[in-house]
């Protein structure tokens, strides 16, 4: 019979290792999988062009570069909250909304040059996500109302949003009515940071981000605080932590951040603002959160791999002829094996037989 | 005319709030054993592929149906392990369910979006069927329709009417407790799993089997993240997931027909009723009720489960 | 080796370098690639693409290389595909509006590559734009659904308020109108090219208004079935439907790429290829139509194929004064026709008659 022991401390050992495992376990069943239902396909080609090819092409490396910051910005806030117990599942809702706010300001200054456009824009972003999240913070604190609930409902009501204006207010005048905004002028463009590639200074600020949130962590007593809350409110309430302040300032500020990447978005590869400014990232974001087990620093790394599976996919798409969904499957499989070899950090596996 | 009009809207509204009134009161009884399986989109949509793959090769709704049924089981249970035996994080673990459910699904289903199949029409009863207006308002409806129905019924009386039922909500309140008693927490937990991922599984099927004859890979539109949200605006009471899910599929639908009527409200803003909806009658739910003290929400929830006894 | 034979050998090398240089600048197959929005599963307007490039590709055999790719989201990511495309292909198809500005900017990367943009409006050295006259299609359907409806409620069912789809319901209202002056229109904003459920919705929203006739500027057959099921009739949109409307499609407007895909892609082969602004319809054949359904009267029938042959011989045009908008102003004075800038390529506006509010 098997049983789980729990550790005294996590294993040092594991949270190395157990990630390797679920990454060789993911391309043993995917492989698998492929081999069974792609039968005239050269199963390991698609590997080759899954993983490494991204790596070995500068335009597809700077393209894993271009969606990792997204992942790593709104990542860092709502890792922020899920060490908390606070679940905010919508800051593709944020998201949207800090776009749409950071890209009015840029779109309202369209005939002038200035440095201070883009700060401008990304402040704009960063409250405009902000405002939106602590809707739900204020319907947590006053009402008790789940937060789940509320900010994946105004996920909705942020796309719809963003439809209505790009048919109204911020549609562009000379576009032939067609629901997209202007695109950006100079000033209000991200600058890059990568000459001949999309990079641009939203992966630095991203990094720049993490880094912070893990000195906040190590250092300010908020990030204790927020630890202690999360594994137990009544005891952290008992200690003078205070619940509601902690729901308010997570919400805030992964709502601020998700919000700014955005903003990030709309200005640095899109150069405008369309309809297509949702591409889930506020949803990957907590895959990548969870795989890298909420740490900051380890968020850029499983930003970039969920990134690189994105674009090698697309890639596997376009040379195969197989359906996008298969970068879905591979994600979705490695979520659960990285799941379910956490267990191998937290618990001890241990064999015994079952007393007569 | 008006009347036909309201008939209409009528059978239009259970048809919209069908889908998600399966798939809202499985993941309530899941939930009220204290567990939150955010994978229902992933659940709904493989239920209706399976659903939509055997209607087509084999014309028996019943069959389709059934496999529709079992998918969802099938992939729930991928979560229940994980959840239960291997203690992971159920939001994480849901969110994976959701996204390999929908990847799988769309990759599966790739070869059958040319396909059309018979539609799963109404039923019609003799004599009732032919009443004016209450006969194909009430009596008409596709057999599906009055399934959901009786499922609710069905677990309204086994959360409160029977001993197990007791014994689960027990479990969602405090497991801890609940095992000290003796009662197989995760046994329980995993059963209701399973359940979840049936009537996820029959929500999908209906959308795949009765709504439109068209398999399109996404075709659950966020069904499954709508009921989700109903099982909270139900405040986990089972026949509160009707009200819910007629309030939502009704403001979708007549969101539509307010746009026939030319209603001078873009149709944007009135597409975002029923979310706003659900959050507005939410919290005046909770205003009516602050000062009782109301903990409908099951304690456990979301909360892992590790006897070391 | 003897000299002679040396000569013999140089000669006809040197021959073979010749031909080599002057021979057909593609020798190797010409590549093409077709960015799709949706599945060619839609069985509409990408499906109708998807069918152009098999057509060049049974036309032309070895001599083309097809890559396709489906559903690529209208957003940053596009750029991307079309980049990938821009780096192992000749010419490259992008089949909606939303990669317009992504076309543009790879366009600027890769000169040496040809870019067809499909209902766009940016040109370039090395972009074209194309689109078609669907609005022609439009009053042959408008035509027949004004004869045909009983109700007199024509129901629409459209995706986004670009001209477009304006011209659509503009044409489509003024066909039916001259056959039918009772005839009234119901439109519904769905807000998607494509989404089975939300179009069938839709449909059934406006059948239970009184619609007994359906017409559509989505992607999918979702309205059709529904048409089929609740017995009335409906239009094929971009494809034929006649599969999934047996008794319900009463013809349907058919996007026929396949002449002016082969004509471009042969044009890159011969090197003749230049950027132009194509905007075709029934003359050219780019629209087309399917069978009309025998369940048709015959006098409806034959006043649709008339319909079909002056627009084939250029001899009417949908758009023919006098029209006014919808506020009363006037557009069109008797036997004016519009030019197609900015009138038709920029038409936000109904025409008088038509009793919805304009979407904004």
């Amino acid at each position: 019979m098997i049983r789980l022991i729990p550790r005294v401390e996590n294993s040092n050992l594991m949270i190395l290792l157990a990630p390797i495992l679920a990454l060789t376990l993911t391309a043993i069943s995917a492989y698998i999988i492929f081999v069974f239902i792609l039968v005239d396909i050269e199963v390991s080609s698609i590997f080759y062009t899954l993983f490494v090819e991204p790596l070995t092409d500068s335009y597809y490396l700077s393209e894993v570069f271009v969606k990792a910051a997204p992942l790593i910005i709104i990542a860092i806030g709502l890792a922020i909250g899920f060490r908390a117990g606070i679940w905010n599942i919508g800051a593709e809702g944020q998201y949207v909304i800090g776009g749409i706010a950071g890209s009015a300001v840029g779109l309202y200054f369209y005939d002038v040059e200035g440095f201070w456009i883009m700060p401008l824009m990304a402040l704009a972003g960063i409250l405009g996500g902000m405002f939106y999240a602590s809707i739900a913070a204020f319907l947590r604190i006053r009402y008790q109302v789940n937060e789940i609930l509320v900010t994946l409902m105004l996920t909705y009501v942020a796309v719809l949003f963003l439809s209505a204006m790009l048919q109204g207010p911020l549609r562009n005048p000379s576009g032939f009515n067609f629901p997209e905004s202007r695109m950006f002028h100079d000033s209000a463009l991200l600058p890059i940071i990568w000459e001949g590639t999309r990079v641009n200074i939203s992966l630095i600020v991203a990094i720049v981000f993490s880094f912070v949130s893990w000195f906040a962590i190590k250092k300010h007593m908020s990030g204790m605080q927020i630890k202690i809350t999360g594994s137990a409110p009544r005891a952290a309430k008992f200690a003078g932590f205070d619940d509601n302040k902690t729901v308010l300032y997570s919400l805030m500020i992964s709502g601020g951040l998700a919000g700014l990447a955005g903003l990030f978005e709309a200005a640095g590869p899109a150069g405008q603002l369309t309809p297509g400014l949702p591409q889930f990232y506020g949803f990957t974001a907590i895959i990548v959160a969870f795989l890298a087990r909420l740490h900051p620093i380890g968020i850029i790394f499983s930003a970039s791999l969920i990134a690189l599976t994105y674009v090698g996919g697309e890639n596997v798409q376009i040379d195969y002829n197989l359906p996008s969904s298969i970068t879905q499957i591979f994600q979705g499989m490695l979520l659960f094996y990285f799941l379910a070899c956490d267990i191998l950090i937290k618990y001890k596996i241990v064999l015994f037989k079952p007393n007569r | 005319m008006t009347e036909g009009l309201l008939i209409n809207i009528f059978i239009g509204i259970t048809i919209a709030s069908t889908p998600l009134i399966f798939a809202a009161i499985g993941e309530l009884l899941v939930e009220r054993s204290g567990v939150l399986n955010l994978g229902v989109e992933g659940m709904m949509i493989v239920g209706a592929l399976l659903g939509f793959i055997v209607i087509s090769h084999t014309n028996n709704p019943y069959l389709a149906v059934l496999a529709a049924l079992l998918a969802g089981m099938a992939i729930a249970s991928i979560f229940a392990f994980l959840t239960q035996f291997l203690l992971t994080n159920q939001v994480a673990t849901g969110l994976a369910l959701t996204l390999f459910g929908l990847g799988f699904a769309a990759f599966a289903g790739r070869d059958y979006t040319e396909v059309t199949i018979d539609l799963i029409g109404p039923i019609y009863i003799p004599i009732l069927s032919e009443i004016p207006y209450l006969g194909p308002a009430l009596f008409s409806l596709n057999s599906l329709v009055y399934l959901a129905f009786f499922m609710v019924f069905l677990v309204w009386w086994f959360l409160f009417k029977t001993k197990q039922g007791l014994i689960l909500r027990a479990i969602g309140d405090n497991h801890d407790a609940a095992h000290a008693i003796g009662h197989k927490v995760i046994r329980y937990r995993v059963m209701a799993i399973l359940f979840g991922g049936a009537m996820a599984g029959l929500g999908g099927a209906f959308l795949s089997l009765v709504q439109v004859p068209i398999w399109g890979e996404g075709m659950t539109a966020g069904r499954g993240w709508i009921a989700l949200g109903l099982v909270v605006f139900a405040s986990w009471q089972p026949f509160r997931v009707i009200l819910g899910a007629i309030l939502f599929g009704g403001i979708t639908v007549l969101q539509l027909h307010a746009q026939g009527f030319d209603i001078r409200i873009s149709a944007q803003y009135l597409s975002m009723l029923p979310y706003l909806a659900t959050i507005i009658i939410l919290v005046s739910l909770r205003m009516r009720l602050k000062n009782k003290t109301n903990r409908t929400v099951p304690n456990c929830l979301g909360r892992i489960f590790h006897s070391t006894t | 080796m003897s000299s002679r034979r040396f000569k013999s050998i140089l000669k006809l090398s040197i021959l073979s370098a010749i031909m080599a240089f002057t021979s057909n600048a593609f020798a190797d197959p010409v590549r093409a690639a077709f960015v799709y929005i949706g599945p060619t599963g839609d069985h509409g307007w990408t499906f109708a693409h998807d069918q152009g490039a098999k057509y060049v590709k049974e036309k032309m055999g070895d001599d083309v290389a097809i890559t396709t790719v489906e559903s690529v989201e209208e957003n940053a990511d596009a750029e991307r595909v079309i980049t990938s495309l821009a780096r192992k292909n000749d010419i490259i198809f992008t089949t909606s509006f939303g990669y317009m500005n992504q076309t543009v900017k790879v366009a600027k990367r890769y000169p040496d590559v040809k870019f067809e943009h499909a209902t766009g409006y940016m040109l370039a050295d090395n972009v074209s734009v194309y689109s078609a006259r669907f609005y022609e299609g439009r009053h042959v359907i408008g035509k027949i659904a004004g004869r045909m409806t009983k109700s007199n409620v024509i129901g629409y069912i459209a995706s986004f308020p670009i001209p477009e789809v304006i011209r659509g319901i503009n044409s489509a209202y003024l066909a039916a109108k001259s056959v039918n002056p009772d005839v009234q229109m119901k439109i519904v904003w769905v807000y998607t090219w494509y989404d089975p459920g939300k179009e069938a919705d839709a449909a059934n929203a406006l059948i239970a208004q009184g619609a007994d006739i359906l017409m559509q500027h989505t992607d999918s057959t979702a309205a059709m079935s529904v048409a089929e099921e609740k017995g009335i009739h409906a239009f094929g949109q971009a494809s034929d439907m006649r599969e999934w409307g047996l008794n319900a499609q009463l013809t349907g407007i058919i996007d026929d790429w396949g002449p002016y895909y082969l004509d471009r892609i042969q044009a890159v082969k011969d090197g003749t290829w230049a950027s132009s602004d194509t905007f075709d319809g029934v003359q050219q054949g780019m629209v087309k139509f399917a069978p009309m359904n025998n369940n048709m009267p015959t006098d409806v029938k034959n006043e649709a194929m008339k319909a079909i042959i002056d627009l084939s011989m250029g001899a009417i045009h949908p758009f023919t004064g006098p029209i006014n908008k919808q506020d009363g102003s006037p557009w069109l004075a008797e036997g004016e026709t519009p030019p197609n800038f900015p009138d038709l390529l920029t038409m936000d506006f109904y025409v008088e008659g038509i009793d919805s509010k304009y979407p904004n």
